[in-house]
């Protein structure tokens, strides 16, 4: 079943009249345009050749050009804090290129090389194309078969990635492939030092548990390990989505070949102890410094007011995940107690000399067992429903923050190249007084150099600031679109669930209550 | 001589409310005087009904009282619900301290009169009459405790609980009754953790709707669909928790008192059965007694022996009555707390899901709109 994200017993509920929802399992309706649009995007200019983008990356990295003035950008611009408990949710970025090199994407936003005029005429007529298709994002993915590995700890799961789609960018309808979990955050890793720093809001992978998987792989079979292994298998299912619904990430091939590819080079550097490991430890210690020091001339009060409203939302959506949790917990308890009481009805029952009340009583027990299944079933939904959705809103807004921290760092460094540029022009004017006239022509020739280097870099670094800004708007006025579709969904199916529930419990009572009055 | 008979219906008994008077609960009995119409009113406090309980099982002239099961007075109320002496008097009283207002208390205590106005030995005693209709309260009288108001707890005498017994059917009795009294025990608990953990889902539905509620206040557009949404889920989840809060109500008020009085009802058999068999044990010793004595000491002792057997025979006698009697009871006891049980636990799942149908219908339309808004923006 195609990314099915309840549990069997709700799929009882009547199919509601939610018009949205096409063909009944499709949870994540969306309006982005299907990307057969994307051939049709303004023509690239020819003079985008590949081996400009190829030589270094898959993807953008405009890091490249101020790569001596600023060498920690050398690595992975880590700003996404996952901090909801465990220690070891470390964003994990590639540490430069991938392995997998591929030819440069068609969509044109994606290359900053390109002139700020094209990046006017593109994110406009993405905009016309999604208003003209509507909800025909035809892409469905989902996670299932999880399948242990090898044996002791050296194993892995591994999950069966299948996609059906219409979306031509694809080569078939439906296909599927093996993955394991070090692959998804390969994936992340890639997408994380492509996109990140250019203001795309990328989804955040789901996090690691030594805990939980050495369990797995130890060999527990009980409900822990199986709960564990469905938590993952469901967050990685959502992961992907979330991903591809992104119409900028769709594109890339990374994504693409993820999808598609039957073998994908191991992605090493996501280990948590690896050499690559700590050295994200440091650059993130290193970037926090930063941040602190980064005093930015706020102009545009949008950003200044969004970034306030996502600490705020950050801080009501934590508080919301401990109420929700506390309520999984309390149901999984009464489901507990209700189970426990059946058994000591049917044992009164069972002692009963009185036949009609035996009876009575060991229908009761029946009704109590089935009774708490139902808690059961709603407890799983208040889980993946409810809890999972929250929690993963927690971290995607991390991203989110992420993103506007990556604006500032780019105001930074435009900041940074008008002062260098400043410097310059400085030193120019102090040579027109030297007095040492054998160097003087010299030195003025290197000035004028640099000079017109460092205008260079200012010009850029403008542009990307625009760039960045521009792109952040577009992106978190997505995020909050989705945001509110997401909710959406599942409000409509935590009320479904809710009515299948009372519905269940009034069969179970109308069955019991003639039992109850037959005792004479 | 003939005590003249209750001149209260049995059947009218209310104990309709409870007032807390410092540290003391007064609780007010209404009932009806027989073949009349005419109301009476008392005020009493708890160890009033002890005082009841006492002279009831001190009563003299009564052949074979100790065969009679007396009906369960409900342990002592703790008032003041704070935190501690809550928990105390969760473990003291069970489901009788659940509830608002000691309403399932007051209904434990008025089954206890009816019960006692219903016997028909006991209704007689003027003990009763008095705390029913007297507009003073017994007050302070003190009561010489008979010799038999808890014996199952005293200690030496427990090994007698074991002895054999003579009669198949007491004997039957003897053993049916140990195991109901501790199935319907650990039911009662059960049950109880139950009901806990239903209370305690509807305070977590209470916190879980109060952060949604904070998750409402953003600004634009669709932050603004936003904060509806959450609304919404708030609504959603306060009625969750008023159906939980109806769910636990439903089920201490009925099935809960239900098992309790189940509960209390078997360890008053079980006291009955005990004396019986102490009596037993009394008896086989004088019969023992009666053949060892020496021939200067016979007489006596077969006298002796006469009077325990006497004893004995009208004890077992009326035992069988009661239990008899008992057993019926029973029966329309639980049969009626079931029923009432599933009545409204029937009701509370049709009106909920009534509610919760017409929020998903709410929130389907509210989709609908907004999405139809969003394609024509």
């Amino acid at each position: 079943m195609a990314a099915e994200m309840e549990p069997p017993p709700l799929g009882d509920a009547e199919q509601t009249d939610f018009r949205e929802v096409e063909d009944g399992e499709d949870l994540f309706v969306s309006t982005v345009t299907t990307l057969e649009s994307s051939p049709s995007s303004p023509p690239e200019p020819a003079s985008l050749p590949a081996e400009d983008v190829s030589v270094n990356s898959n993807g953008p990295k405009p890091a490249e050009i101020i790569l001596d003035d600023d060498p920690e950008d050398l690595f992975a611009e880590a700003t996404e804090e996952v901090s909801l408990d465990s220690p070891e949710r470390e964003p994990i970025l590639s540490d430069g290129p991938s392995p997998a090199i591929t030819p440069v994407t068609p969509t044109v936003m994606i290359t900053p090389r390109i002139e700020p005029a094209m990046f006017d005429h593109s994110p406009e007529e993405e905009e016309e194309e999604e208003e003209e298709n509507g909800d025909t994002f035809d892409m469905n993915i989902s996670v299932s078969d999880p399948e242990k590995v090898g044996d002791g700890m050296n194993a892995y799961m591994a999950y069966r990635v299948t996609t059906k789609t219409s979306l031509r960018i694809f080569d078939r309808g439906e296909f599927s492939v093996k993955r394991r979990f070090s692959d998804f955050l390969g994936l992340h890793s890639k997408l994380a030092s492509k996109y990140l720093h250019i203001g795309y809001i990328v989804p955040p992978a789901p996090e690691k548990s030594i805990v939980g998987m050495t369990k797995v792989k130890v060999g527990k079979d009980d409900s822990s390990s199986t709960e564990f292994v469905e938590k993952r298998r469901s967050a990685l299912e959502r992961y992907l989505m979330r991903t591809v619904k992104h119409p900028t990430l769709l594109n890339d091939t990374d994504v693409q070949q993820f999808l598609e590819n039957t073998e994908l080079p191991r992605a090493v550097s996501t280990q948590a102890l690896s050499g690559a490991g700590i050295l994200r430890m440091v650059n993130k210690a290193a970037d926090a410094v930063n941040k602190m020091t980064i005093k930015m001339n706020e102009s545009d009060a949008w950003f200044e007011e969004k970034q306030q409203q996502f600490e705020n939302l950050d801080a009501q959506l934590r508080k919301l995940h401990a109420s929700v949790e506390s309520l999984v917990c309390h149901r999984k308890e009464l489901s507990f107690n209700t189970a426990s009481f059946a058994k000591s009805a049917a044992m009164l029952g069972n002692s009963e000399d009185h036949t009609a009340l035996s009876r009575a009583l060991s229908q009761l027990a029946e009704v109590e067992e089935k009774i708490d299944q139902l808690h059961q079933d709603q407890a799983y939904a208040d889980f993946y429903l409810f809890s999972e959705l929250v929690g993963d809103y927690v971290r995607l807004l991390t991203a989110v923050k992420g993103v506007f921290d990556q604006r500032m760092k780019t105001w930074s460094k435009w900041q940074d190249a008008q002062v260098m540029l400043q410097r310059k022009r400085e030193a120019e004017a102090k040579l027109q007084y030297a007095n040492k006239p054998d160097k003087l022509q010299q030195a003025k020739d290197e000035i004028k150099e640099e000079i017109v280097e460092w205008e260079g870099k200012v010009e850029q670094g403008e542009r990307e600031f625009e760039q960045i800004s521009k792109t952040i708007r577009k992106e978190v006025g997505r995020f909050e679109k989705e945001r509110v579709k997401d909710f959406k969904v599942v409000i409509i199916k935590y009320l479904e669930s809710l009515v299948s529930t009372q519905q269940q419990l009034i069969k179970y009572w109308e069955a019991f209550l003639p039992e109850a009055k037959a005792i004479a | 001589m003939e005590e003249s008979g209750l001149s209260i219906s049995a059947d009218s008994i209310r104990v309709t409310e409870v007032t807390e008077d410092g540290d003391a609960l007064i609780f007010t009995i209404t009932s009806q005087k027989l073949n009349s119409d005419v109301g009476v009113c008392v005020c009493r406090t708890f160890e009033d009904f002890e005082w009841l309980q006492q002279s009831l099982f001190s009563q003299e002239d009564v052949p074979g009282l100790q065969g009679v099961i007396f009906p369960p007075l409900p342990g002592k109320p703790l008032s003041s619900p704070q935190s501690q002496a809550q928990a105390k008097a969760l473990k003291q009283l069970g489901f009788l301290a659940l509830g608002d207002d000691w309403k399932s208390y007051c209904k434990a205590l008025e089954i206890y009169l009816q019960q006692v106005a219903n016997h028909s030995t006991l209704s007689k005693n003027k003990a009763l009459e008095s705390l029913l209709t007297n507009s003073e309260p017994p007050g302070k009288q003190r009561v010489h405790k008979g010799i038999f108001s808890r014996l199952s707890q005293a200690v030496g005498e427990l090994r007698k609980e074991n002895h054999k017994d003579l009669d198949d059917f007491f004997q039957n009795e003897r053993n049916n009754n140990l195991s109901m009294t501790q199935f319907s025990k650990t039911a009662t608990e059960k049950f109880l953790e139950v009901v806990l953990s239903e209370q305690k889902l509807a305070v977590a539905c209470g916190h879980l709707s109060t952060s949604l509620h904070l998750c409402v206040n953003q600004e634009g557009s669709d932050a603004g669909n936003f904060s509806k949404i959450c609304m919404k889920l708030s609504e959603v989840i306060d009625a969750v928790k008023r159906n939980f809060e109806k769910v636990a109500d439903n089920n201490l008020s009925t099935l809960g008192l239900g098992l309790d009085m189940e509960y209390r009802g078997q360890e008053a058999k079980k006291d009955m059965l005990f004396r019986r068999t102490c009596k037993l044990v009394e008896l086989e010793t004088a019969v023992k007694n009666a053949e060892k004595a020496k021939p200067n000491k016979k007489a006596i002792m077969e006298e002796v022996k006469k009077v325990v057997e006497k004893d004995f025979d009208q004890i077992s006698s009326i035992a069988k009555e009661e239990i008899g009697c008992f057993n019926k009871c029973k029966v329309t006891l639980l049969r009626s707390s079931l029923v009432d049980w599933c009545e409204k636990q029937l009701h509370t799942a049709r009106e909920d899901h009534e509610l919760f149908s017409r929020q998903l219908e709410a929130c389907e339309q509210l989709c609908v709109t907004e999405s139809t808004e969003n394609r024509i923006e």
